[in-house]
């Protein structure tokens, strides 16, 4: 009973008030005091202003009736299931992921789950805001779903996203001659948000084996692995993107023999993937050389060859300590992407160009680059957002 | 030794992606060719096509007796048609960005004044003007692409210059737009010459024959001025709504384009000069000949077709009833005009049956009833003051 024994501590006198925290945070000192208020004033003028132009002045005619034209370019109407299709499966993996690994209702999943419904909200035609709320339903069914399986069910999960890329392309692109279930649709046709997002995937997803083979050429101890792949990584890192794609586009058809062609959004992608894996190369050589040697010693001792050294202790290390600039390479190729509007191709800008030519909305250029920014916005802060989970649960900065 | 295997297999992974990457390049083109074969309504064309070779070999047969006093034609000569009919669709380098001329509507087609010239030229050469793939190029990458191969015709309002014509590899078709350079001023500025533009700032497009003649009037004129050049039309015209230059020049067609869509039109004036001659037409590569004819003669079949006043509603009419011998050459009831150009008979029926007749095509375009009007001016036919002229189909 010792314990009792000493004074009880009045309980703290701190209780939150609105009226203290103000004081606490935002008007302690004079000079705290005009800044807040500065503050104030200067958002509520930027936010007034933007909602009085978005809401009065703006005239959204030209985002509504170029919609089709954003989102999936010159891509046919008749073949436009497709592309839903791919999108009921996105929404259902997105929702079985989230159920997953979050195991719970967050803020994210609910705006993942408000995007669609939100949408299905506004002045679309009735079929289209049908089938944006079957999106937000699928995704609802797929966490609904996945809440109910244990976690062992994240490996085929995970093994669903990589099928996912290659069922989209399968999609998209169809493989039988016209006329068949699902016709050919060539690459010229594909644009807008469509074309974007292919670019990106496509992008990340290639580039990422080549720049992590490259890191690891760069450190080899044969001559010529090594020396190729510095040639290859500083040649890359030493031009800017826009000559690589008007290389691909314009000068490698002059070295091609007569008749051969390539494919035009085959040649970006391939420009793309090839400079995004140079830069990408270099964040993963920081990241082997961050790696303290004794890890390499301690592996020695235990025995593993050469490639089971790398594979089950270097890389996971390397890889796990570059998460952050991965995720901000990777976002800065799916805004690199629009590179490719200066060489003709129609993604989510250079769309936005021509609807901008278009003779009933010339001079809207301000809706539509609105429009198009909010869009790139979006997906950039969901990649961010999902990378900082991924973070989290990687214990990233923690251990 | 383990230590170096691995380097070695990652080499081995990069050279397996190199090898997909390239033998993914393949099949687009190869299954794309094999779709557009299989529809039933293009073998209805492929059977018309095989009377129009019969009908070819007869003429080789008549002609055989005169062939040993023709020289034998250059290399290089039939090339591009044998190209595009093999491909069974024509390429086209557009423009997508110039209101009127060259854009994407809302539906998701190529629509324009330069669109429709491919249209007519894809009609005259399959009888269908949606065999066409457009491709959309930039100013800068537009003599490359046609170089290339890239692109089989230039329809880009691009303007007829000597170096162009000659350095760059390229023949210019018979113009299809005279346009001018002019100069766009607010109304209350006051300024009526350009000398009163000294010391003044002028918008200008940058990478186009606009900027050199702005340079080279100036000059002339000994006149002082600083230029704000932008990398497209958009750009130019927004920072002149905007009040950052005095002045914004561009061809005629495009300042009565943008003048009508600027929030206060009529407190703009375009000022009374034409600083140069810009002849906008199509371009094809050097090398062909026959391909540069049949490009010419499209153009020459559209002024005619307007001339004898035969449009797409009654082209069917007049043919059924026409005496007049020239029209009967034009749509291929009489000769083998079709023929001697590589193509069928009804080519020029096709044209205008199919796409309308030059005046058709204007004020579909740039017609009264669009944003984009432009009067007609220089662009008439030389019957009503223009200088629209063809020369006879005979």
């Amino acid at each position: 009973m010792a314990a009792l024994s000493r004074p009880t501590l009045p309980p703290p006198t701190e209780r939150f008030t609105l009226l203290g925290w103000l004081q606490k945070n935002l008007f302690n000192s004079w000079y705290n005091a005009l800044l807040s208020v500065l503050t104030v004033v200067f958002i509520y003028w930027i936010i007034r202003g933007l909602l009085v132009w978005a809401t009065s002045v703006a005239e959204w005619q030209v985002v509504a009736a170029n919609l089709r034209l954003f989102l999936v370019g010159q891509y046919p109407v008749d073949e436009l299931w497709r592309v839903w299709i791919c999108l009921y499966v996105l929404a259902f993996i997105s929702g079985a992921s989230y159920g997953l690994w979050s195991r719970g209702v967050g803020a994210f999943g609910i705006a993942l789950l408000a995007g669609p419904l939100f949408l299905s909200a506004l002045p679309f035609t009735l079929n289209l805001r049908l089938l944006m709320i079957g999106i937000a339903v699928t995704g609802f069914f797929g966490w609904l779903l996945a809440m109910r399986l244990p976690a062992l069910f994240r490996t085929p999960v995970t093994w669903s996203w990589v099928l996912y890329m290659v069922f989209v392309i399968l999609m998209v692109r169809g493989f039988t001659p016209a006329g068949g279930f699902l016709p050919v649709v060539p690459s010229n046709l594909w644009g807008g948000l469509l074309l974007t997002f292919l670019l990106t995937v496509i992008g990340i997803v290639f580039s990422f084996p080549i720049g992590v083979a490259l890191a690891l050429g760069r450190r080899s101890n044969l001559p010529i692995m090594r020396y190729s792949s510095i040639a290859f990584i500083e040649l890359v890192r030493g031009v800017p993107l826009i000559t690589v794609l008007f290389m691909a586009q314009l000068m490698l058809p002059l070295f091609l023999p007569a008749g051969v062609t390539i494919d035009r959004v085959l040649r970006a992608m391939v420009g793309i993937t090839l400079f995004s894996a140079a830069y990408l190369a270099e964040n993963v050589r920081g990241g082997l050389q961050s790696i303290p040697k004794g890890q390499e010693e301690a592996a020695l001792a235990l025995g593993l060859n050469g490639f089971q050294r790398m594979a089950l202790i270097i890389l996971p290390q390397a890889l796990r300590a570059i998460i952050p600039i991965l995720v901000g390479q990777f976002i800065a190729l799916f805004k690199d992407t629009t590179l490719v509007a200066i060489v003709g191709l129609f993604d989510l800008l250079g769309i936005a160009k021509t609807v901008l030519a278009q003779p009933e909305f010339i001079g809207r250029q301000a809706e539509v680059l609105a429009f198009v920014s909010l869009l790139y916005f979006m997906f950039s802060y969901v990649i961010s957002y999902i990378s900082r989970r991924i973070e989290v649960a990687q214990g990233v900065g923690e251990r | 030794m383990a230590k170096k295997v691995f380097p070695f297999f990652a080499f081995l992974i990069v050279l397996a992606l190199v090898i997909t990457a390239c033998g993914g390049a393949q099949t687009p083109t190869a299954s794309g060719e094999t779709s557009t074969e299989g529809q039933p309504v293009q073998q209805t064309v492929e059977v018309i096509k095989t009377v129009e070779v019969v009908k070819t070999v007869v003429v080789t047969v008549e002609s055989q007796a005169a062939a040993p006093a023709l020289p034998a034609p250059p290399a290089g000569y039939g090339a591009t048609l044998k190209t595009v009919q093999e491909r069974g669709q024509l390429i086209c380098g557009v423009n997508s960005q110039v209101p009127g001329f060259g854009y994407v509507d809302s539906a998701g087609a190529f629509s324009g004044f330069d669109v429709d010239y491919c249209r007519a030229l894809a009609a005259a050469i399959f009888g269908d003007p949606a065999k066409i793939e457009f491709r959309p190029v930039t100013g800068s990458e537009r003599f490359t692409a046609l170089q290339s191969g890239e692109i089989d015709i230039l329809s880009r309002n691009t303007t007829w210059t000597l170096v162009r014509d000659t350095e760059l590899g390229g023949n210019f078709v018979h113009t299809t737009f005279y346009d001018g350079q002019g100069m766009m001023v607010p109304a209350d500025s006051g300024l009526t010459t350009l000398e009163d533009l000294n010391g003044g700032t002028i918008c200008v497009q940058t990478g186009t024959t606009t900027e050199l003649n702005l340079a080279d009037q100036m000059a002339a004129r000994g006149l002082e001025y600083t230029p704000a050049v932008y990398q497209d039309a958009d750009g130019t015209f927004a920072a002149y709504a905007e009040g950052r230059c005095d002045a914004v020049t561009t061809d005629k067609s495009g300042l009565v384009a943008r003048r009508a869509v600027l929030p206060d039109p009529e407190n703009h004036v375009i000022m009374d000069v034409t600083m140069s001659k810009e002849p906008l037409g199509p371009m094809v590569r050097h090398g062909d000949d026959q391909w540069f004819d049949i490009a010419q003669w499209t153009v020459f079949a559209l002024f005619t077709a307007e001339e004898y006043g035969i449009t797409s509603s009654n082209v069917d009419q007049v043919r059924a009833e026409t005496t007049n011998p020239e029209v009967r050459r034009l749509l291929g009831l009489e000769g083998d005009l079709g023929l001697k150009l590589g193509l069928s008979n009804d080519w020029a029926y096709n044209i205008i049956k199919l796409v309308g007749n030059y005046a058709e095509v204007y004020d579909r375009n740039l017609g009264p009833n669009t944003p984009t009007y432009i009067p007609r001016g220089l662009n008439s036919l030389y019957t009503d003051g223009g200088i629209l002229y063809a020369p006879p189909f005979r």
